[in-house]
């Protein structure tokens, strides 16, 4: 397909069984205007992986007019193109010239992950601050007295000031900000802990003394960050990835103004009463009614029903619904924020539920600790004042019980295991954008499924071809592989190397099916009354069945197709290890009651609940948690998202509506439907670590307490039993990657092909 | 104690250009594709100076 005037070639692209291609408006639409009249669009490639691809895109694209630059990202895979002019350049066209499918990438989720540096920064600057000051003290303790330890301790009190104003800000900051609404996290002990032990260091030194922490309050500040710097990349992995799957809801549409001109309008400026004129391939951008044109709908994102739905004029159509076969002039009824799409969020936001009822481990262990161990310093003061009264002796031993105590381990403990486990996931292609999700995914004990597109792969698959004479299959097959019908797809399936001649000429008739001419015969494949025109004549008894798609020739019955939602691959095992696994497994679906049986009965599901509306999927799972079950929701489509939102925890496909995916907690982008029992496996095992993790950070403190509160301890031996508790953690973090590397083959090969498999539903 | 004088502040000198080295590297994108830099060793240039 060409990029140029989306309208002029509608007629034409009814033929053309390529997916859909962002017009150029859209293109433009997408794209960031950088000054003058530059543009940058950035596209997402999925499919580039290695120094080929590199050069081949970047030299096909710099080959264009009008393209300034072109430069692919490997680690994000992505193209971002700056181009200058009116005209959009192809491409699109150039790249799938390539072989590399892309998307468009919206420049809005683009900003410069700022997070991220600044985390970046801080760890530099705390891990130079800590080797340099850790240094220093070495020579301290090994023997640095009188006019050069005062000196060696000044100097470390100086590096220590950037380090804590910069590294140890993200603490104060997000510590006080726990303060600030009530809360307690983890982070507060480690700013109280890491503020005292400087000032007090600060004292000794004025005073000549002997023992500074500096190296203590800096090192435990590099420590922490690590782990918050590894956390903060794995998520942004993750969601990096889940943005650069291809957008599934239109951006907007071409007007048609009551002067006849056409105009390509952004879906928020659309209003009712436009007239729109959707092309083949197109998702219906707002709710609306059809002027003119027959054409099949592709409902399954929306409401969940896997045939497509043939509409002609006069029929009311549904924001996010995929426009198949034959152009449709339709007419707005809603504005976009009125439409259906529009009305799932807000179902969503108000169906806000486990997620933030959840208090992460982290939050709830240290609520717990930091209470015990500043109560405990503060009676080691009481203590030693009441015992030596004195002064200073008491303040330096109870800020030693602060350090000593402070949470190196504890804060390491969750963060670690997390990124070994997200990183497990992320190479099976699961993608987890939270944190928390894992620890929320531990505890479900119930899963509740959607059907089409989440349990069925959405797609119509033949169910009869071996009953079917194969010379009239692979006429069928030669016919079906000219339309992008998801029938006519199943059946081009099947085509192959046939004797017959090839059909003439073909055509499609948006609704009905498709005609061809060849050897003075008349096919037909497409529906049973527009087909089979000369009635109950021919063989329809003999090819038997009542489905509604045929092959006739002149008129008369020759073949009957039987379709059946396919599973997705392993679907049966998955829900079998879940079932293993103690999660009990329900269906609920907008489907009618026989689809729905059917998929129940294939793979094994009791509990179904067929005929649902979003809201009713809701209540449903609102029910499960009012009795106490913790639910895990898998679904993709946009009457899922609301929820998605709902469940304690919730899984998408890649193929999901581009809201479901913003909404779940987990992404998987594989076809294999065993990502869910790995996610839950992987997050119990996680789980586990956790509170062993948890464990030994508490049982450390157990023998350090006593030893702080009496008075022993020193600089080096609070070095180094941080230290010792902080690598400890980490390697009982890192029996997680060896111990699921007992999983089934399917979803430990192919590395490289994390995104490739993303295909349009 | 007079080697210190010096030693200390060329220590420190050393790491500060090491952490500036970083954070500059940082900045200019260096850390932004990690995986394409390292295949982009392989490519070779168009003949001629590039435009």
């Amino acid at each position: 397909m060409s990029c140029c005037a989306p309208g002029a070639e509608m007629a034409l692209e009814v033929a053309n069984a390529a997916s859909a291609v962002p017009s150029s408006d859209e293109i433009k639409l997408a794209s960031r205007a950088l000054g003058g009249d530059s543009h940058q669009t950035d596209l997402s490639v999925p499919a580039v992986h290695c120094g080929g691809c590199i050069q081949a895109i970047e030299a096909a694209l710099a080959k264009l007019q009008n393209v300034e630059s072109a430069r692919v990202n490997l680690s994000t895979k992505r193209v971002s193109v700056r181009w200058h002019g009116d005209e959009v350049p192809a491409l699109f066209a150039t790249l799938d010239r390539l072989g590399y499918e892309a998307h468009l990438f919206d420049s809005e989720i683009q900003e410069k992950d700022k997070t991220l540096s600044e985390l970046i920064r801080a760890v530099a600057v705390a891990g130079f601050a800590a080797g340099n000051i850790m240094l220093l003290s070495v020579s301290v303790w090994s023997g640095a007295e009188g006019a050069t330890r005062d000196l060696f301790h000044w100097i470390s009190a100086l590096i220590a000031i950037p380090a804590l104003a910069f590294a140890g800000g993200i603490y104060f900051r997000s510590a006080a900000n726990a303060l600030r609404h009530g809360r307690m996290n983890m982070d507060v002990p480690i700013a109280v802990g890491v503020s005292l032990a400087y000032a007090m260091s600060l004292y000794e030194t004025i005073n000549h003394g002997e023992h500074a922490y500096f190296d203590a309050s800096v090192s435990l500040l590099f420590f922490l960050l690590i782990g918050r710097t590894l956390d903060h990349v794995m998520r942004e992995r993750a969601r990096t990835a889940v943005n650069g799957l291809s957008r599934l809801a239109a951006r907007g549409s071409v007007v048609l103004r009551d002067d006849g001109t056409r105009e390509y309008v952004p879906v928020a400026e659309l209003m009712p009463g436009m007239r729109l004129l959707i092309a083949a391939g197109e998702r219906i951008p707002v709710d609306g009614d059809i002027i003119s044109g027959n054409s099949d709908l592709d409902c399954s994102i929306v409401s969940g029903e896997s045939a497509p739905k043939a509409v002609g004029a006069g029929a009311r159509v549904q924001a996010g619904t995929l426009n198949l076969t034959g152009p449709l002039t339709m007419q707005a009824t809603a504005a976009a924020k009125d439409s259906f799409l529009a009305e799932m969020v807000r179902l969503m936001e108000a169906a806000e539920g486990g997620r933030s009822r959840y208090r992460r481990i982290a939050d709830r262990v240290s609520s717990l600790y930091a209470p015990v161990v500043h109560l405990a310093a503060f009676a080691t003061f009481l203590g030693w004042m009441a015992v030596s009264g004195d002064w200073h002796r008491a303040v330096t031993i109870a800020i030693a019980v602060l350090i000593i105590t402070c949470p190196c381990a504890l804060g390491l403990a969750v963060p670690i295991v997390q990124v070994v486990a997200a990183r497990r996931l992320f190479e099976a292609g699961v993608m987890v954008k939270d944190g928390s999700a894992m620890e929320r995914l531990a505890a479900i004990d119930t899963a509740v499924f959607d059907k089409t597109g989440t349990l069925t792969l959405g797609r119509p698959k033949l169910v009869n071809a071996s009953a079917i004479d194969p010379g009239m299959l692979a006429i069928a097959a030669d016919m079906a592989a000219h339309s992008r019908h998801p029938f006519s797809k199943a059946i081009a399936a099947y085509g192959g190397s046939s004797g017959q001649p090839k059909p003439l000429s073909v055509r499609e008739e948006p609704g009905f099916g498709i005609e061809a001419v060849a050897g003075g015969d008349i096919w037909r494949l497409g529906r049973r009354g527009w087909a089979g025109w000369k009635g109950r004549t021919g063989g329809e008894g003999k090819y038997g069945g009542y489905g509604g798609t045929v092959l006739s020739r002149n008129g008369s019955i020759v073949a009957c197709f039987a379709f059946e939602d396919a599973p997705r691959s392993d679907a049966m095992a998955a829900i079998q290890q879940l079932k293993t696994a103690g999660v009990s497994v329900d269906m609920l679906s907008g489907d009618t009651e026989k689809a729905c049986s059917e998929v129940a009965d294939t793979l094994g599901i009791e509990n179904f609940v067929p005929a649902l509306l979003p809201s009713g999927k809701v209540e449903w799972i609102e029910a499960l948690t009012r009795a106490d079950h913790k639910v895990l929701m898998v679904g993709d489509g946009l009457n899922d998202t609301p929820a998605l939102r709902a469940a304690h925890v919730s899984i998408a496909p890649a193929t999901a509506a581009d809201i479901g995916r913003k909404a779940a907690d987990f992404v998987f982008l594989r076809e294999s439907l065993l990502a869910v029992p790995l996610a839950i496996e992987v997050s119990r095992k996680a789980g586990r670590l956790i509170r062993q993790n948890i464990a030994i950070a508490i049982v450390y403190n157990a023998f350090a307490v006593p030893i702080a509160i009496l008075g022993h301890v020193t600089p080096l031996i609070a070095a180094i039993a941080m230290s010792a508790s902080s690598l400890i953690v980490i390697a009982n973090a890192m029996r997680l990657q060896a111990a699921v590397k007992t999983l089934p083959e399917v979803v430990q090969t192919r590395r490289r092909a994390d995104t490739v498999e993303v295909v349009h539903p | 104690m007079t080697t210190l004088i010096y030693l200390i502040p060329v220590a420190l000198f050393l790491g500060a250009l090491g952490l500036s080295g970083f954070l500059w590297a940082l900045r200019s994108g260096q850390y932004e594709d990690l995986d394409g830099a390292a295949e982009r060793i392989l490519i070779e240039p168009d003949d001629g100076p590039k435009k």
